[in-house]
C-alpha cells in the first residue's frame, strides 16, 4: 500500500476487474435482446400438417398448396418424363442426381424421381434453394431463352437457377442443391404433407 | 470570437453554449477551396433529401399499419383517401432514388479527386458507412408496403445470409424471427426503418461533416489549400463556406434539383416502374414470385455481381466484396497525385471502365437473365474489381503529371 503515490497495479487489477464484470454484464443484457428475435412460440406452433387431394392431379398440372409457410408444389409426371429423368443424358446435366445431400429428402425419396414408392406424383418445396423464390413450372420440353435444350422443369425467374422434373438442380447455375422434398405420406389419394406415416 | 459586436443575449449564450463559435468554425468561417465546381453539390443535396425522408417519413408512419395484414391495405389508404397522402408517400419513395442518385454522384466524384487519401481516410470510411446503412434502410422500408416486389426481394436479401456456412440457416430465422418472411418480420424491419437506422444514419452524417472540417475539403486539383496561408493564417485560395458556396452555389443548385425532383415527382413518381415496381401494385402473395423479379434500381449493380457468379456462397461473397473493397479503397491508391486531372492515363483510363462496368452491371441487374447478359454481367464484373485490385500497381508505375502549386479554375 503506497500512502505516498498511486499503487499503480492495483489500479491496473481494480479496472481490469470493474471492465470485466461490465463486459459480463453487458453481454447478459444483450441476451434478451437477441433472443426476442428468435420465433415466438406463436410462430413455431404454426405446423400443422396440410392435407391435400392428390387423386385428380393431372399431368403437367402443378397445384400450389401452402405448409409452414412455404408453397408446396404437386404435380404428376408421364411416362416419357420419369423416362427422363433416368437417362444418363439428362443426369450427366445435374449437380445431386444420386440426392446424395442429406437433409434435402426424406431417405425414401432418394430415387430418380424422388418420389415416395417411385411414383409419378412429385411433392416438392417450391422454395428454390438459392436464395428463396418460388421457381416458375415449365413442364414442356422444348427451347427455352435460358436453357436451348430444355427437358422440362422449374426454373428460378429470380437467379436463372434451373431443376428437372424430380426437382434436381441443374449443375451450371446458383442453387447449391435439389429442392427439398417435405415429409409425407398418401392415403386413399390423400396427401398428408408434414407427417411420414398416418399418426 | 468576435465579442466586440455580439448583443448581450447572444453573449450570455456564448457563455453557455457555444453557438457563435460553432458556427463559425463550420460555417462563416469555414473555409472552402475556391474552385469548387460541380461535383460538389452532392453533399449538401444528400443532406437535404435526408430531411426530406425522416419529414415524409414521420408523416407516413401517423397513418402507415405495420401488419401483414393491414401494410398494403394502408399504403392505398395513404394513396387514396388521406388529404395529400399520395404527395407525401411520392415525396418519400422519389426521395430514396433521389438519394442514391446524389450519394453516387458525391461518391464517384470522391474518386474522380482522390478525397479519399491522406488525410480524408475517416471521412472516406465514416461515407462508406452511411452508404451501407443506407442501402439497408432502403431496403427496410421497400419492404414495409407489402407488395409481391416487397415480400420475394426480403426472402431473396434475408437468404443471401443462408449461404454462410454452418450457422446460416439459424441466421436467416433468427432475422426473419419465422420460417418464412412473414408478419413478424414486418413489424421488426418497420422498427428498425423508422427508429434504429435513422438514428445511427443522422449520427454517422454528423461525425462525416466534423470529420471533413477537421481536415478541410478537397478540391478539383487535389492541391492542399493550406500551403499557402494569408496574414490572418487562412488559405489564400479559400472563401468563406458561408455566403460564398451556400448562397453562391447550393442554393442554385438546390433549385435546380427541386426542379427535377419535383419532375419526377408529379409526372414520373413510379419512373416507369424503376423508382416504384409494377409487381409492388400487387399484395404479397406468399406462394407465387413474380415472373420478372429485378431489384430496385440502386442495388441492381450489385445484384448483377451477385447473380453473375454461378455459386450461392461465391455470389454472396463477390456482392460482399464489391462493396467491401470501397472501404479500403484510400489504402489501394498509391498515387502521388489525388485529382485524376494529374493522374496518368492508367488511373484515367480504369476510373472511366470503372464507371462504364458499374452503370452497364446497373442496367444488367434490372432485366431478366439470358445467356448473353451473364457473359456481359461477368466481364463487368471483373472490370469492377480489376479496378480496385490492381489499383496499387498502376497508381504507382504511371507517370503523373506536376501539380499546380495553387489551385486553377477552369
Amino acid at each position: 500500500m503506497a500512502q505516498d503515490g498511486v499503487n499503480m497495479g492495483r489500479r491496473r487489477f481494480l479496472l481490469a476487474t470493474t471492465g470485466a464484470l461490465g463486459a459480463v454484464g453487458a453481454v447478459g443484457v444483450a441476451i434478451p435482446f437477441v433472443r426476442s428475435w428468435n420465433p415466438s412460440e406463436k410462430a413455431r406452433a404454426v405446423g400443422a400438417p396440410t392435407v391435400v387431394d392428390v387423386s385428380k392431379v393431372r399431368v403437367g398440372q402443378l397445384i400450389t398448396e401452402m405448409w409452414r409457410g412455404k408453397p408446396i408444389y404437386i404435380t404428376r409426371r408421364s411416362a416419357e418424363m420419369m423416362a427422363t429423368l433416368e437417362s444418363d443424358e439428362a443426369r450427366r446435366r445435374l449437380r445431386d442426381p444420386d440426392s446424395r445431400v442429406q437433409d434435402q429428402q426424406p431417405d425414401w425419396a432418394v430415387n430418380d424421381y424422388r418420389s415416395r414408392d417411385e411414383s409419378e406424383l412429385l411433392i416438392l418445396e417450391g422454395v428454390c434453394t438459392h436464395l428463396g423464390c418460388a421457381p416458375t413450372f415449365a413442364p414442356d420440353v422444348r427451347p427455352q431463352p435460358y436453357d436451348p435444350n430444355w427437358q422440362g422443369g422449374f426454373y428460378c425467374p429470380c437467379h436463372g437457377s434451373r431443376f428437372d422434373l424430380a426437382g434436381r438442380v441443374y449443375s451450371d447455375v446458383p442453387a447449391p442443391t435439389n429442392l427439398v422434398v417435405p415429409p409425407y405420406f398418401i392415403e386413399d389419394g390423400i396427401a398428408t404433407i408434414g407427417l411420414e406415416e398416418a399418426a | 470570437m468576435s465579442g466586440t459586436t455580439k448583443n448581450g443575449l447572444m453573449h450570455w449564450i456564448d457563455q453557455r453554449l457555444p453557438v457563435t463559435a460553432t458556427l463559425e468554425k463550420h460555417v462563416t468561417k469555414y473555409y472552402a477551396p475556391s474552385n469548387f465546381n460541380f461535383w460538389y453539390i452532392f453533399g449538401v443535396l444528400s443532406m437535404l433529401v435526408l430531411v426530406n425522408q425522416i419529414l415524409s417519413g414521420i408523416w407516413l408512419t401517423m397513418k402507415y399499419v405495420p401488419s401483414a395484414d393491414e401494410a398494403f391495405r394502408s399504403v392505398e389508404y395513404i394513396m387514396r383517401d388521406v388529404e395529400y397522402g399520395w404527395l407525401i408517400r411520392y415525396m418519400h419513395s422519389t426521395g430514396a432514388s433521389a438519394f442514391f442518385v446524389v450519394v453516387y454522384l458525391h461518391m464517384f466524384r470522391a474518386i474522380l479527386y482522390g478525397s479519399y487519401q491522406k488525410p480524408r481516410e475517416l471521412v472516406w470510411l465514416i461515407g462508406m458507412a452511411i452508404y451501407l446503412l443506407l442501402t439497408a434502410e432502403a431496403f427496410l422500408g421497400y419492404v414495409l408496403p407489402w407488395g409481391q416486389m416487397s415480400y420475394w426481394g426480403a426472402q431473396v436479401i434475408i437468404n443471401l445470409f443462408g449461404a454462410i456456412p454452418v450457422i446460416g440457416d439459424d441466421l436467416t430465422t433468427w432475422i426473419r424471427g419465422d420460417f418464412m418472411v412473414s408478419g413478424i418480420t414486418l413489424n421488426r424491419f418497420f422498427a428498425l426503418h423508422v427508429i434504429a437506422l435513422p438514428l445511427l444514419l443522422v449520427a454517422l452524417v454528423f461525425l462525416h461533416i466534423v470529420a471533413l472540417h477537421e481536415v478541410g475539403s478537397n478540391n478539383p486539383d487535389g492541391v492542399d489549400i493550406k500551403k499557402h496561408l494569408d496574414e490572418q493564417g487562412k488559405p489564400l485560395d479559400s472563401v468563406p463556406f458561408h455566403p460564398n458556396y451556400t448562397i453562391g452555389k447550393d442554393l442554385m443548385g438546390i433549385a435546380v434539383f427541386l426542379i427535377v425532383f419535383c419532375g419526377v415527382l408529379f409526372f414520373a413518381p413510379e419512373m416507369g416502374g424503376y423508382f416504384l415496381e409494377h409487381p409492388n401494385f400487387e399484395p404479397a402473395n406468399t406462394l407465387k414470385t413474380p415472373e420478372h423479379i429485378a431489384p430496385v434500381w440502386y442495388v441492381a449493380g450489385f445484384y448483377a455481381i451477385l447473380s453473375s457468379v454461378p455459386d450461392k456462397l461465391g455470389g454472396v461473397i463477390a456482392m460482399g466484396a464489391a462493396i467491401a473493397i470501397l472501404f479500403v479503397l484510400p489504402w489501394l491508391d498509391r498515387s502521388p497525385v489525388r485529382s485524376w486531372r494529374y493522374k496518368g492515363w492508367m488511373s484515367k483510363t480504369a476510373i472511366v471502365l470503372f464507371a462504364i462496368s458499374f452503370v452497364i452491371l446497373t442496367y444488367l441487374g434490372g432485366v431478366p437473365q439470358t445467356p448473353e447478359n451473364i457473359i456481359v454481367a461477368r466481364a463487368c464484373s471483373v472490370l469492377y474489381f480489376l479496378f480496385f485490385l490492381l489499383m496499387p500497381i498502376y497508381t504507382k508505375i504511371e507517370k503523373t503529371k506536376p501539380v499546380p502549386e495553387r489551385v486553377t479554375h477552369r
